[in-house]
């Protein structure tokens, strides 16, 4: 097990340190382009919606659909074939190269046909094949698997193709700039397309009332591969049809801005083959126009290769709506370090591949790289389809625990972490999984818990075991837990208040920072809420993250059960850990019923956001701590004034996601502080991901990012701050400045 | 507020193309300032202007489609939100004279421009159903960014320039509302 763990951080430290940089800079590229570019975007929402509504009601009536394309494609004289797998996709395609006598194939970049292998298949059976695609050309000319769904070759820098191109083809200079070797390639190409019998594309859109493709290429290359040979296939996965020609409209507005960032790729082609373009004989004299068009042959093969059965899975089905447009790997912050090649699968890559591996090669191809989802759900709102990728994952994950063997080790959690899951699972998963068991062990215990826990042998032995990194400083725990505190405080609460709230004790606040939970505490009180903090089973993140859906499950049960009389006496539940916020608002939907869903999603806040309702509402900010308070304020014991006024603040992927990020924000400057945000898109720990040795230095070097930005001279000396646990754990790694939970600075009681 | 027709032109700069305004009687003074040559390119499905008193060589043979420096040929629709033209195929291969030769220029009559994609759709949807099912919505010149930086013409034009043709009262009427505005 631990080298099997050994060998996957290594593989991970060669990506970082080879094809990290440019990935890294592509990606990010895209990414901020995307950005800006949906800003511009009128209505983004709306065009999601739209998109999404298009693609849920076209997988609904697929079959349908198939038949419709069927009959138009036929009456425009093209052919239609179903392919039930890639074998069968294949056979199809070889036959019809051969009846071409083609010798020379060209292609535009397709990730349908990388799925089905059909290069292989073509030049097994003696035919030339060539992508036109610049970075696909690349690719073949190294021999490699694409990196990204749109920019295959985003992992090779400049120096790298030029390196290639001089070692791999007899030039008489070596070739150097970016535009010596398009010209380069483009030549090479187009000799290649002006030879080429059949010419292949994929498909990113088919129509059904009108039997029309859609390519969005940049380069102009599908084009020419449609219109110079005579003979044209084109395949594309049957989830690709849309009922209607105008519902390409959304898509065409969407494709561009989601992947790259452009508003609109250079090229979006529209035709219903086969094409009225004359056909070309480069040899000829005659007008081009005399030729005619009759000879051009179209066939469309579409396949299947395990989407009808995704279908049919409730779970996965939701990858179908899946248009291909890379937003989810641009966003990925573990993707932005190491790219697509660390994410493995055979074919897809970044957030969506699990779906699409579980669904095409099945569940092992997406065993290897489902695990570099932290399930940070930073993808989630960058989707134009608003497909839950992480959730995806989650699911996947669950089926891999669920098809494990039995482990060796299971005997020393078995006892101690009763779960719903298969005695096969994962030693490591299991030991984060049942988080909430340890944490309650570790403060029942405190502080010999801790001080053992710290002992260079438990570091060990916890290392070859778990697999938990002995460089990652472990939680401590508090012996006397925030439940306790409260219950063993002696305050009287307010009469006739207005507000009642519940402040969810999460495992971290209950056990580890206890602190913030305080502070939360005193920062409601003071602003006439009556507070109360009941013992609330855990929300289930911790197995949730580690796939044990049903372990996850069990737990959201106990939270409705336990917060059920308070939400019915008009209590709402104030979150201080954004990620268990985002169970109770997000995954809980997937794991309680309907009304037990809603009536807790509408009535939980994160602590900010709850802080500035209230003011909003007329609360009094007086008693808050703020950027004055300190010193000369008695109950603030030894503060100081210097720097704590100004912030550098880093909000919680998932805190994001939901969009809370401005409630703090929006405190914080009331009460006078100078807050500066990071934008990075991940600070890399995303909970236990961070603490596991095979993961431990990708961690490391997404934290960078963030750690470059609070060590910048804007914001070197400002006080740290971070919503989530893990956010606090990581940059208490990445800096030597302590951060603290914003929380403690609007607390009455701060103590700095 | 700018009107469509600028709208249209602005977006045409940020993606790289070059634009013209003409008018049937200037048309074929734009055309030679437009293209290099050789230039090939196909017949214009316009009533007021042509090409066949220009330096353009229509209805190309391969030979001389591989050795053009230029094409024209002519867009059905505009876009003005994001400066695209809608090319539409034809059986004498304006596809090929938009496609192979480094520079392309394009001719667009004002009045088929149309504010936005929404629109352009409505069209699109149309005319393909009325069977002319073959377009490309090009937007600015070929573009890759493959090779470490953003390099333009890689299988299609390297260049692209709109000429756009208004009749002539348009094209006075524009005049003074353009002078109007200069007064404001
Ligand atoms: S899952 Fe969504 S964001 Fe990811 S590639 Fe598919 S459509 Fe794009």
């Amino acid at each position: 097990m631990s080298s099997e763990r050994a060998a996957k951080a290594d593989r991970i430290r060669h990506l970082l340190a080879t094809e990290g940089d440019s990935v890294g800079e592509n990606a990010r590229g895209f990414n901020a382009g995307r950005y800006d570019s949906v800003e511009r975007l009128e209505d983004y929402e709306a065009y999601k919606d739209r998109a999404r509504a298009i693609k849920e009601e076209a997988i609904e009536r697929l079959p349908d659909l198939i038949e419709q394309v069927r009959e138009t494609v036929e009456e425009n004289g093209g052919t239609v074939y179903v392919a039930d797998d890639a074998a069968d996709a294949n056979r199809y395609v070889r036959e019809v190269v051969r009846d071409n006598d083609a010798e020379t194939v060209v292609k535009s970049k397709s990730m349908t046909t990388e799925e089905i292998e059909l290069n292989e298949a073509l030049e097994a059976a003696g035919s030339e094949v060539w992508e036109t695609d610049l970075g696909e050309f690349v690719l073949q000319v190294a021999d490699e698997a694409p990196s990204h769904i749109v920019a295959p070759a985003i992992h090779r820098s400049r120096e790298d193709i030029a390196r290639l191109f001089n070692e791999q083809f007899d030039l008489e200079e070596d070739l150097e700039t970016a535009q010596e070797l398009t010209e380069f390639a483009r030549e090479y190409l187009g000799e290649r397309i002006d030879e080429a019998d059949v010419g292949i594309t994929g498909a990113n859109f088919v129509t059904a009332d009108t039997g029309t493709m859609a390519l969005v290429t940049s380069e102009g290359n599908a084009r020419k591969s449609v219109a110079v040979p005579d003979t044209h296939v084109a395949v594309a996965g049957v989830e690709k049809i849309i009922p209607t020609f105008e519902d390409l409209q959304p898509f065409v507005e969407l494709i561009g801005r989601s992947g790259t960032g452009q508003d609109i790729t250079s090229y979006v082609s529209l035709f219903s083959p086969p094409v009225g373009t004359p056909t070309i004989d480069f040899d000829s004299d005659e007008p081009i126009a005399d030729a005619g068009s009759e000879d051009r042959e179209f066939h469309l093969v579409l396949l299947d290769n395990g989407r009808m059965e995704m279908r049919e899975d409730d779970q996965l089905r939701e990858t179908l709506y899946c248009i291909r447009c890379s937003a989810c790997a641009n966003s990925c912050a573990n993707f932005q370090s190491v790219g697509g090649h660390a994410f493995g699968g055979e074919t897809y890559s970044g957030g969506i591949a699990t779906g699409w591996e579980a669904g095409v090669h099945g569940q092992d191809s997406a065993a290897e790289f489902n695990d570099l989802c932290t399930g940070c759900s930073r993808c989630v709102n960058q989707c134009p389809v608003k497909i839950d990728i992480p959730w995806i994952n989650t699911v996947v994950r669950d089926r891999i625990n669920r098809d494990a063997e039995d482990g060796q080790f299971d005997f020393l959690v078995e006892g101690l972490t009763p779960d719903e899951e298969p005695a096969g699972l994962d030693l490591q998963k299991r030991f984060f999984g049942n988080f909430a068991t340890l944490a309650k062990l570790g403060s029942a215990t405190a502080p010999v818990s801790n001080w053992l826990a710290d002992l260079p042998p438990s570091r060990l032995l916890m290392e070859r075991t778990l697999g938990i990194d002995r460089r990652r400083e472990l939680p401590a725990f508090e012996r006397e837990t925030f439940v306790e505190w409260f219950r063993n405080r002696d305050v009287s609460r307010p009469v006739d208040a207005e507000y009642h709230a519940v402040v969810y004790p999460d495992l971290y606040t209950n056990h580890v920072r206890t602190d913030r939970g305080k502070a939360a505490v005193r920062t409601l009180e003071a602003l006439g809420v009556a507070v109360e903090v009941p013992d609330v089973a855990p929300s289930g993140r911790a197995p949730l993250s580690q796939g044990m859906v049903a372990t996850a499950e069990d737990h959201a049960r106990d939270v409705a059960a336990d917060l059920e009389p308070y939400l019915e006496a008009g209590y709402d539940v104030v979150v201080v850990e954004p990620s268990d916020l985002a169970m109770f608002q997000r995954e809980y939907e997937k794991l309680l019923d309907a009304d037990r869903y809603e009536s807790l999603a509408d009535r939980s806040y994160e602590v900010f956001e709850y802080v500035y309702g209230l003011l909003e509402n007329g609360a009094d900010p007086a008693p808050l701590g703020s950027a004055h308070s300190g010193a000369d304020d008695a109950t603030a014991g030894t503060g100081t004034e210097t720097g704590a006024a100004d912030i550098a603040y880093h909000s919680h992927c998932q805190q994001r996601t939901l969009e809370l990020e401005p409630y703090t924000i929006d405190v914080l400057e009331r009460l006078s502080y100078d807050v500066v945000t990071s934008d990075v898109e991940c600070c890399g720990m995303a909970g236990s991901f961070g603490y596991k040795q095979e993961y431990y230095d990708l961690s490391m070097d997404v934290g960078d990012r963030l750690r470059e930005q609070f060590e910048a001279p804007d914001a070197a000396d400002r006080t740290v701050v971070a919503s989530g646990t893990s956010c606090l754990e990581q940059l208490d790694s990445l800096l030597t400045r302590r951060p603290r939970h914003p929380i403690s600075l609007v607390d009455p009681g701060r103590v700095d | 507020m700018a009107t469509q027709l600028e709208t249209f032109e602005s977006n045409l700069g940020t993606v790289r193309t070059d634009v013209t305004r003409a008018t049937p009687s200037t048309f074929e003074a734009a055309i030679a300032d437009a293209i290099v040559e050789p230039a090939v390119g196909t017949s214009l499905p316009f009533e007021e202007v042509s090409l066949a008193n220009t330096d353009v060589v229509c209805d190309p043979t391969s030979t001389q489609l591989r050795e053009a420096a230029c094409g024209v040929t002519a867009a059905a629709i505009g876009v003005a939100d994001y400066g695209s033209v809608v090319l539409e195929a034809t059986p004498d291969g304006a596809e090929f004279a938009g496609l192979f030769p480094d520079r392309h220029v394009v001719v667009l009559r004002k009045r088929d421009i149309v504010p936005d994609m929404a629109a352009a759709f409505e069209r699109l949807g149309d005319r393909f159903r009325d069977g002319r099912d073959d377009a490309v919505i090009a937007t600015g010149p070929s573009a890759t960014a493959d090779m470490g930086e953003l390099v333009h013409g890689v299988h299609g034009p390297r260049e692209t320039h709109a000429i756009i043709l208004e009749s002539e009262e348009q094209s006075e009427r524009d005049g003074e509302t353009r002078g109007e505005n200069d007064v404001q």
